[in-house]
């Protein structure tokens, strides 16, 4: 569906992107991860036809982007990180408006729009002023802007940036649904966001992708990164807890992340799950143990360890 | 309907939605008026062509104002909010994009002036008005600005904040009819080579006093096509930043 080689973008003398390379296919949702900053808006302008790349090829669907970038943009949805929305219009007149601009014939931009807040359950606000929603909504109308001409590739940066969590679930939930009928290619700096959604992972800094694949295979190659975090008692103080969890076997690394308010939370990193064997270890050794957690951090843990910052994403 | 067509569409209908279209056409017509009453019918009796030829004169003067004050939002203000990327990520040229922007402006400032028309009729109450002279000096007015629009449609792309495409349009609207007082000051060749230039004086007085002049037509059509393809190029630029 997407075909990127040796992207490179540079603002003046800075280089935003360098010598990018990826593929995606058809039907994949992709989360794009990274830092502020580290070049997935630029990435994801060029992908949207917004931004012209300094160098290197890219093609969706097989044409290319440079060459014939109308053909590309009637093939894109694009949900930029602060959505396009004119406030003064309604959304229907909104949508209708969007979907004539991509190409969807006068007599098919009604239902076009339907099917656009179908997908996005916008309907109810169909004639409400945009000016007038709320925040999740604006973002639900963000996202129907981009799908509303059925495209087959739809590119949403940040699309759960300023939710609350009970929209950022509902927003899940509405990428999760668009699988299949689109390949959809998702921006978030957001660990649980991208976690949860992504089939595949896309990872950069400093405009560079440091890797790619699934959750599972970029843990299992870059190694120790399958961590289980565990919170325990420290009426013994962290160190009994260290000192039982760096005996057993298969422990790669045992780090206090936090005390607070009488429990110490403890980072353990291990090759496998280890989780009933630390629990039983924790209990055996005489240390309170109030919870133990699977794979909570295992992103955060990749993250780092491929980013090589101390500084954690949200 | 084309892509230009329906951002015209859509653009013009923000002008006669949002509370700034309509101030601006107010404060148009109330200092037109008022320039009107105080300098064009006021003081010793004047002949109605010369009343006429007047207000023709203080329009021109507020048309290139209202102009640059109109298209001060077309570019600058989608990307201050950030709305541009929705154009600029459809399968539209950016030359349709300039190009549908200019009209709705264009359109909007001539409906506006067509408001003004009250003035002449006002003139043909207690006087004779030529229907030419009318035509002629609001084919003038229309044409002055279309040059004006485009100047401003320039200056709008140029800027990142509507603040300062104002102060930039502004700037080179003035630069122009600036270009009409050289021309008193210098000899020749530089004070031809002003005239030729200059947005108001040698190209508009024929409008203003009825006549047109086919070398006056292609100057504002050369100025409009001038400013578009400039805004155009500066649109395409940005892409590459």
């Amino acid at each position: 569906m997407i075909e990127v080689k040796g992207l490179t973008k540079y603002y003046g003398e800075h280089a935003a992107i360098r010598d990018l390379s990826f593929a995606i296919d058809k039907g994949e949702v992709i989360g794009f991860l990274g830092l502020n900053g580290a070049g997935k808006s630029t990435t994801l302008k060029i992908l949207g036809c917004v931004l012209l790349p300094t160098a290197g090829d890219v093609t969706v669907d097989g044409i290319d982007i440079a060459r014939h970038p109308h053909d590309v943009r009637r093939r894109i949805g694009f949900l930029p990180d602060q959505p396009p929305l004119y406030a003064e219009m309604t959304v229907s007149r909104y949508l209708s408006f969007v979907a004539r601009l991509r190409g969807v014939p006068a007599s098919a931009a009604a239902a076009a729009v339907v099917a656009a807040e179908e997908k996005t359950s916008t309907r109810e606000v169909h004639d409400e002023p945009i000016g007038s929603l709320s925040h999740g909504f604006r973002q639900r109308v963000g996202v129907a802007q981009a799908l509303v001409h059925n495209p087959k590739l739809l590119i949403l940066d940040e699309p759960t940036s300023g939710l609350d969590p009970r929209q950022i679930v509902d927003m899940r939930a509405m990428i999760r649904n668009l699988r299949g009928d689109h390949t959809v290619l998702l921006s978030s700096h957001i660990l649980s966001e991208i976690s949860q959604t992504c089939d595949r992972l896309l990872i950069i800094q400093d405009g560079e992708i440091v890797d790619q694949g699934s959750e599972e295979d970029i843990a299992r190659r870059i190694g120790g990164a399958a961590a289980v975090a565990i919170e325990v008692d420290v009426a013994g103080g962290p160190d009994s807890a260290l000192a039982v969890l760096t005996q057993l076997p298969g422990i790669t690394r045992a780090t206090v992340v936090r005390q607070a308010a009488g429990v110490t939370t403890l980072r353990v990193e291990s090759a496998a799950d280890l989780r009933a064997q630390v629990a039983r270890g924790l209990v055996m050794g005489g240390i309170d143990l109030v919870r133990i957690d699977k794979g909570a951090g295992r992103l955060e843990a990749i993250f780092l360890q491929l980013t090589e910052t101390k500084e954690l994403p949200q | 309907m084309s892509a230009t067509l329906l951002i015209t569409q859509r653009e013009l209908g923000t002008y006669l939605r949002s509370m700034t279209g309509y101030v601006i056409a107010a404060i148009l017509l109330l200092v037109d008026g008022l320039l009107f009453n105080i300098f064009a019918i006021g003081g010793d009796d004047k002949l109605s062509a010369t009343v006429l030829q007047q207000f023709f004169f203080y329009t021109s003067g507020l048309t290139m104002i209202a102009s640059v004050f109109i298209s001060m939002r077309l570019v600058a203000e989608e990307r201050q909010t950030g709305t541009l990327v929705l154009l600029t990520s459809s399968p539209v040229k950016d030359g349709q994009i300039v190009v549908g922007k200019f009209l709705s402006g264009f359109l909007f400032l001539a409906m506006v002036l067509a408001l003004t028309i009250v003035m002449p009729l006002l003139i043909r109450v207690n006087g004779k008005v030529s229907m030419g002279h009318l035509a002629a000096g609001y084919l003038g007015l229309l044409l002055l600005g279309s040059a004006a629009m485009a100047i401003g449609t320039l200056g709008s792309a140029l800027a990142r904040t509507q603040v300062l495409a104002a102060i930039f349009s502004g700037c080179m609207v003035t630069a122009m009819v600036l270009c009409w007082m050289l021309v008193h000051v210098t000899e020749r060749p530089f004070n031809d080579l002003f005239a030729a230039l200059a947005i108001h004086g040698k190209h508009f007085l024929p409008f203003q006093q009825g006549t047109i002049h086919l070398r006056d037509v292609v100057y504002y059509l050369m100025v409009t096509l001038v400013g578009l393809f400039a805004a155009v190029r500066v649109m395409e630029a940005r892409r590459w930043r």
